[in-house]
C-alpha cells in the first residue's frame, strides 16, 4: 500500500461506523498491536492486520477496506477481542466490515455460496436420502431432507 | 438432565462418528437428548455476510426449543457460540428483537427469551461431573499421549459462555481426558484456531494455520489430538492428508472427538464410537485398548 491520500478518503466513514455497536469503540485503539500478536491469521499471512484495518477505517479509507480481500481473512476466533486492552470489539468489527462489503457487492464466491445454501435450504450441507441411508447404517435416526420453514423465514431468497 | 440435541449442519453430513459417540456417552451418563427434527442452521456460516439473517436463524432455533420447554445442547462449538451470541444480542437490543419477532411470526413463533444453551463438553464438565463420568469407566487409557484442541467458539467470546472455563488458560478438556488415564501432552499454540472459517475464502492461508498446529503436535510427541468441534475436525482430520501432500511432510496424527475418548474408557467398541469413520486411521494406535 502506498501513501495515504486523505483527499481521497471518505471523511464520513468513521462517523458512519461510530453509529454501529460493533465499531463504536474503534477510536479508542492506541495501536499497541496486541491484536496482531495473538492473531493466527496475521501469523501466516501478513496482509491481514487488524490494527491497520482499524487505522484505515478511522482515516476513512472505506473503498480500500470494503473492496479488499484481506477483511475476509479474519477467522472470527475472538482472540484479539478477548485481549484488546481498550475493549475494542475487533472481531465483531471485522464481521461488520464483511457485512458492509457484501452490501456493496464485494462478496467472495465462497461466502455467496454459503449464504445461498443456508438461506435457501436451511443447511450448509443439505441432506439427501443417501445421507439418511448412511445414518441408518450407523444406527442414527433419520433427518429431514427438505426444509419448508426456510422459505417462510427468507421469502425473498427464492 | 434433558436437552434438545442441536446437531447443526456439519455433524449429520460429515461427523457421524462424533454424533454416534456423543449419543453413547450421553446415554451412559444420564443426559437425555431429544431430537427435534425442525432445527435449521445455527446461523454461524451466514454471519460474515449477513448478520441479520444469522440472527434470525439462531432466534428461530431458540424460539422453537423454548416453545417445547427444552434447553439446547450442541456438539459443535460454532453452533453453541452462534446461538449464545444471538441470545446475548437479543437480550440487549430491543429494536432487533422486534424485527426478529416480526419475521418469526411468519412461521408461528415468537422469541420470548432464550433456553439454556450448552456445549456437550460443558454439560459433561459442569453438570454430569467427573465423579459420575468416572463411575462408568471400564478401561484405563494409560499409555496414550493425547493433546487437546479447544478451538475458538467453545470458549470465546467469553462474555457469552459465563466464564465456565478460562479462554487464556483452559482446563475443562484436559480434566476430562485425564480421567481416562491418558497422558496430556502440552504443546505451543494450544489455543490457536484451526483456520476453518477462512477455508471458503482462502484455502491456502486456512491450511497454513492448520499446518502450524500439526507441526507443533508432531514435535511435542502427541499420539492423537482431542477436539470438540466438527469443523476443527474437518481441518485436522479431513484435511491432514492434503496438507501432508502439499508440504511433503508426514503427520499421521489421529484426531479423536472427546466423546470417542471417553467412550473408549467406558468400554464401547470401535464401531459404536464410529472410530472406523475417522479419516486418519486410528486402528494401530488404539489396538491395545480394544
Amino acid at each position: 500500500m502506498g501513501a495515504v491520500d486523505l483527499d481521497q478518503c471518505d471523511s464520513d466513514f468513521a462517523k458512519e461506523l461510530a453509529q454501529q455497536p460493533e465499531a463504536e469503540k474503534i477510536s479508542a485503539c492506541f495501536g499497541c498491536r496486541t491484536c496482531i500478536a495473538g492473531c493466527p491469521m496475521s501469523a501466516v499471512n501478513d496482509t491481514f492486520n487488524p490494527a491497520r484495518i482499524i487505522r484505515m477505517a478511522l482515516y476513512g479509507m472505506k473503498e480500500e477496506i470494503l473492496e479488499s480481500p484481506f477483511i475476509w481473512l479474519c477467522t472470527s476466533c475472538y482472540t484479539c477481542q478477548e485481549r484488546c486492552p481498550q475493549g475494542v470489539r475487533i472481531t465483531d468489527f471485522m464481521t461488520l466490515l464483511k457485512n458492509m462489503a457484501v452490501k456493496e457487492g464485494h462478496e467472495p464466491s465462497g461466502i455467496k455460496a454459503q449464504m445461498s445454501l443456508t438461506k435457501g435450504q436451511g443447511r450448509i450441507y443439505p441432506l439427501d436420502d443417501f445421507d439418511n441411508k448412511k445414518r441408518k447404517k450407523a444406527g442414527l435416526p433419520p433427518l429431514p431432507t427438505t426444509c419448508d420453514v426456510i422459505r417462510d423465514l427468507f421469502p425473498d431468497q427464492i | 438432565m434433558k436437552y434438545a440435541l442441536f446437531l447443526g449442519c456439519t455433524i449429520p453430513a460429515r461427523a457421524r462418528n462424533y454424533e454416534l459417540s456423543a449419543r453413547r456417552v450421553a446415554e451412559k451418563t444420564g443426559v437425555e437428548l431429544v431430537d427435534p427434527e425442525d432445527f435449521i442452521c445455527c446461523g454461524f456460516p451466514t454471519k460474515a455476510g449477513d448478520m441479520d439473517a444469522s440472527l434470525l436463524m439462531a432466534a428461530y432455533n431458540l424460539a422453537l426449543a423454548r416453545k417445547r420447554n427444552l434447553d439446547v445442547c450442541a456438539l459443535c462449538s460454532s453452533c453453541t457460540s452462534a446461538l449464545s451470541e444471538a441470545a446475548h444480542h437479543l437480550s440487549e437490543n430491543e429494536e432487533d428483537l422486534a424485527t426478529v419477532n416480526e419475521r418469526l411470526s411468519a412461521v408461528g413463533l415468537q422469541y420470548e427469551g432464550s433456553p439454556k444453551i450448552r456445549h456437550f463438553a460443558r454439560v459433561l464438565f459442569e453438570e454430569v461431573g467427573v465423579e459420575e463420568i468416572q463411575k462408568h469407566f471400564e478401561k484405563d487409557l494409560n499409555g496414550l499421549n493425547i493433546a487437546t484442541h479447544y478451538g475458538c467458539h467453545y470458549l470465546k467470546p467469553s462474555e457469552i459462555h459465563d466464564g465456565f472455563d478460562d479462554p487464556e488458560n483452559p482446563k475443562s478438556l484436559e480434566t476430562l481426558v485425564a480421567l481416562t488415564g491418558a497422558t496430556i501432552i502440552d504443546y505451543p499454540g494450544k489455543k490457536t484456531c484451526c483456520g476453518g472459517p477462512v477455508l471458503p475464502v482462502d484455502e491456502k492461508t486456512a491450511m497454513r494455520v492448520t499446518k502450524g498446529k500439526l507441526d507443533n503436535l508432531k514435535t511435542a510427541g502427541a499420539d492423537a489430538l482431542c477436539l470438540v468441534c466438527p469443523f476443527c475436525s474437518v481441518m485436522y482430520d479431513g484435511n491432514q492428508k492434503s496438507i501432508e501432500g502439499e508440504y511433503e511432510t508426514e503427520y499421521k496424527i489421529p484426531v479423536l472427538y472427546l466423546t470417542q475418548i471417553l467412550g473408549m474408557a467406558m468400554g464401547f467398541d470401535r464401531k459404536a464410537l464410529g472410530l472406523n469413520m475417522n479419516v486418519v486411521k486410528t486402528k494401530d494406535l488404539l489396538k491395545p485398548y480394544f
